[in-house]
């Protein structure tokens, strides 16, 4: 190859590569992925508006509520020192239950309560999000919970 | 006594691996014909003692040896026999032996397929995927050994994961491992190539067809757990972006881009160091995918029960091929220097766009799949990174690939001419684009920016291919062209109908939960789903509900749905077992939920046109693969080369 192709080549891939970085740099991160908050965090006020978050924690147990014969549920997860009450419309995972580790995805409503439209609840009997099992670790449950 | 069998036969594989190793590596470097004679032996015996050990696990599986931890924890005297036989691979350490027996079914295939090549090359090649062996063999003795027992032993297994038992998972981690593991061939290749430091380009022509390989059992692979995924796990998603998916996307990204180098560097003699570059990273992507699954560092729903030992092992490991490799790259690789001459607009360039564009899209993978890493490492708040983040990237870049598709099939190498590749494709690009705003609206009375640029690209893939060919038949009277070359041209169809497929699924799934009593019934679109009864029903190891749901299609009866929500009796978790009414130009979609108290059923219900063509479009790529792989020229040119060079010698 002659310099000259060499160059050309090198500007090519150049002109390519800063144009991703400018679509990469002007679209931004922020509004595409989404956070991870438990329960005291919400309540602590890191939730910033109508943003779209994930919260993570455990369903509390004797919190699961259904409105009977229909898909509206509520429930109450919480990380052992705040709780937040979860509203959702639909299927529940499989693996739902109280007392497991559950992470949903959505919106707080102006009562402070979490409006999901999307629930994941842990996948085996061995396996909790490690999301949920960090933020658990940092506030062991009480003995005589 | 039968599992003891297996360990020492594994031990003996590491013996073996070993010995391939040290002498490969050693005789080359001394020249001592005698030592290199030790590796292709050695590589059979590896070969049967790795498939020893494998069947004596099968074989504690088939016998219910609940002795054996591995056995005891993921087997149960009531698991047909299919899934104990799929269960050898379906947690942690089954899967690391199945990865031991492949990658020695490799090396194998390549000592018995390698009898032409220089004694030198061969030898380095098989010792370089001996290296990689005694990695994982140390690997499952040192922390994961599926042999170990376990005094007294168990009365009753604790059964397979129920979303294990499925034939989609008996067939999908082999068939991937045979692409993840396929690519240790190419980026041996590469090493020893490195290690010799020929200058001519015999390496790519002898890698070509492994890669492809490889990269079609990759692609099968993919396929394969994404549908496994779609109607097993996810309630009708075909793809999460998740990270244990991504781990397999990015070898696949790298891997395809390999194959394209590939062909410039054995064609024109060119890009040479950067198709080495590509081999060491296809394959070293495969190990971090390994280390990502294996290791749980990451929130995947394909995790398994993680253990920071593994990953620590795998994290070592993976430094220790991933540094040597590039040391030995960055050593030696200004010496592949680049000779030779090519226009703007010529089939090189088109090829260096697509590799631009894939390497790219899997640096955007990579960079997903690592952020939550990264932003946790640096103590910034937990993030995770989904599928608008993935789309945003990955699609555009997508688009721009298949744009330059369309263009790079009609370019020649060296130099074309921009007049006629504009002629010829001008109108065909006019037609994908009024085509691509006409048809959705026709056909699903909407349309969406997303929806007009797929169909365009996929149309643009696809009318380009039956341009090439039409162009043939016109010059020549007939369209008779290489295999590699039909091969090519499928492999692009396939492409195009996965875009095709992506693109309608994602704008036109409609997909509603809703209660129903028995007797009642709900309308989705032009499709009404009446739910009849709920029953028990009993497996083997589970007892299920069972809904029977009409389907209709405009007042038309389609017959009817059995969605099961199954209860294993072993480990006390429910599962859903959706059913399906497929076509291929859409799939219906029920999966039934919970009973809501007085007779009332949940059900979700979905419409998925045209979902089919993400997978058979999977196929089709990799059908382009084997046709590829099987063209007679080229293994006839292989012969005349080697001819050529024993004349030479002599």
């Amino acid at each position: 190859m002659t310099p000259r192709r060499n160059r050309m080549l090198s500007v090519i891939t150049l002109l390519v590569g800063v144009s991703l970085a400018a679509v990469f740099g002007l679209r931004g991160c922020d509004d595409l992925k989404s956070y991870f908050f438990d329960p005291s965090q919400v309540v602590a006020g890191a939730v910033k508006g109508d943003q779209s978050f994930r919260l993570g924690g455990m369903v509390k147990d004797g919190s699961f509520i259904r409105v009977p014969e229909s898909l509206d549920v509520s429930f109450v997860v919480t990380d052992f020192a705040q709780e937040v009450k979860v509203l959702y419309n639909g299927l529940l995972p499989d693996l739902f239950r109280e007392g497991q580790g559950v992470v949903a995805t959505g919106k707080l409503n102006q009562y402070g309560e979490f409006v999901a439209e999307n629930i994941l609840a842990k996948h085996d009997e061995n396996y909790m999000p490690p999301e949920v099992a960090d933020s658990l670790k940092q506030k062991p449950p009480e003995t005589d919970y | 006594m039968i599992p003891e069998l297996g360990q020492v036969a594994l031990i003996l594989c590491l013996m073996l691996a070993l010995a391939q190793m040290v002498f490969g590596f050693a005789g080359a470097a001394t020249n001592r014909a005698n030592w290199m004679a030790v590796v292709k032996p050695a590589a059979i015996g590896q070969m049967v003692f790795a498939t020893l050990s494998f069947a004596t696990l099968v074989i504690a599986f088939l016998q219910d040896d609940f002795t054996v931890s591995y056995v005891a924890n993921n087997s149960n005297t009531a698991l047909p026999t299919l899934y104990k036989v799929a269960a050898v691979w379906g947690a942690h350490e089954g899967s690391l032996l199945l990865w031991v027996l492949v990658q020695s079914g490799w090396t194998c295939a390549v000592a018995l397929g390698s009898g032409r090549l220089p004694q030198v090359f061969s030898s380095r090649v098989i010792a370089t995927l001996g290296f990689v062996s005694v990695g994982f063999l140390l690997f499952i003795l040192l922390t994961s050994n599926p042999f170990w027992r376990m005094m007294p032993g168990a009365f009753e297994g604790q059964d397979l994961n129920p979303l294990l038992q499925d034939f989609g998972l008996a067939v999908h981690p082999p068939v991937l491992y045979l692409g993840y593991i396929g690519f240790s061939v190419a980026f041996a290749f590469a090493i020893a190539t490195m290690l010799g430091g020929d200058l001519n380009t015999q390496w790519a022509r002898w890698t070509r067809p492994w890669t492809t390989l490889a990269w079609l059992f990759l692609t099968i692979g993919i396929a394969l757990g994404s549908w496994w995924a779609y109607y097993e796990l996810g309630w009708g998603g075909w793809w999460f972006w998740d990270a244990v998916e991504n781990a397999s996307f990015m070898p696949w990204l790298i891997g395809t881009a390999l194959i394209h180098s590939l062909a410039v560097t054995d064609k024109r003699g060119l890009f040479k160091s950067w198709t080495l570059l590509l081999s060491i990273l296809a394959f070293s992507l495969s190990l971090l995918g390994t280390f990502l699954v294996r290791s749980g560092v990451l929130v995947s729903v394909h995790s398994f029960a993680s253990d920071p030992e593994r990953g620590l092992y795998i994290l070592i490991f993976l430094g220790v091929v991933v540094c040597s490799a590039l040391l030995l790259y960055a050593l030696r690789a200004h010496r592949f220097d680049e000779q030779g001459h090519f226009d703007l607009v010529s089939r090189e360039t088109a090829l260096l766009v697509n590799n631009v564009l894939l390497v790219s899209a899997a640096f955007v993978v990579l960079f997903g799949t690592l952020y939550p890493l990264i932003n946790e490492g640096l103590g910034l708040p937990k993030v995770s990174v989904g599928e608008p983040w993935f789309n945003a990237y990955f699609v555009p870049l997508a688009l721009l690939l298949m744009a330059s598709l369309g263009i790079g099939m009609h370019t020649l190498w060296r130099v074309s001419n921009t007049n006629s590749l504009v002629r010829r494709l001008r109108w065909l690009a006019v037609v994908a684009v009024i085509a691509a705003l006409v048809l959705p609206s026709l056909f699903f009375g909407r349309t969406a920016v997303m929806t007009v640029l797929g169909t365009a690209a996929a149309l643009w893939v696809i009318l380009s291919t039956a341009s090439e060919l039409w162009i043939r038949y016109r010059t020549n009277g007939n369209v008779r062209m290489p295999r590699a070359m039909v091969g090519m041209l499928v492999a692009h169809v396939g492409v195009a109908l996965c875009v095709a497929g992506v693109t309608y699924t994602s704008a036109y799934s409609d997909q509603r939960d809703v209660a129903l009593k028995a007797g009642e019934s709900y309308t989705l679109g032009n499709y009404s789903f009446e739910l009849q009864t709920v029953k028990q029903v009993e497996g083997p190891n589970y007892v299920a509900q069972e809904a029977t749901v009409g389907l209709a299609y405009k007042g038309k009866s389609l017959g009817v749905l059995k969605p099961q929500k199954r209860l294993y009796r072993v480990q006390k978790s429910p599962m859903t077992e959706s059913d399906i009414h497929a076509r291929l130009s859409r799939d219906v979609y029920v999966a039934l939920g919970a009973d809501l108290g007085n007779g009332s059923y949940s059900l979700r219900l979905q419409i998925k046109p045209m979902v089919r063509f993400i997978w058979l479009g999977a196929l089709i790529m990799a059908l382009g693969g084997f046709l590829a792989l099987t063209d007679r020229r080229y293994y006839l040119e292989r012969r005349a080369v080697e001819a050529g060079s024993k004349a030479r010698t002599a």
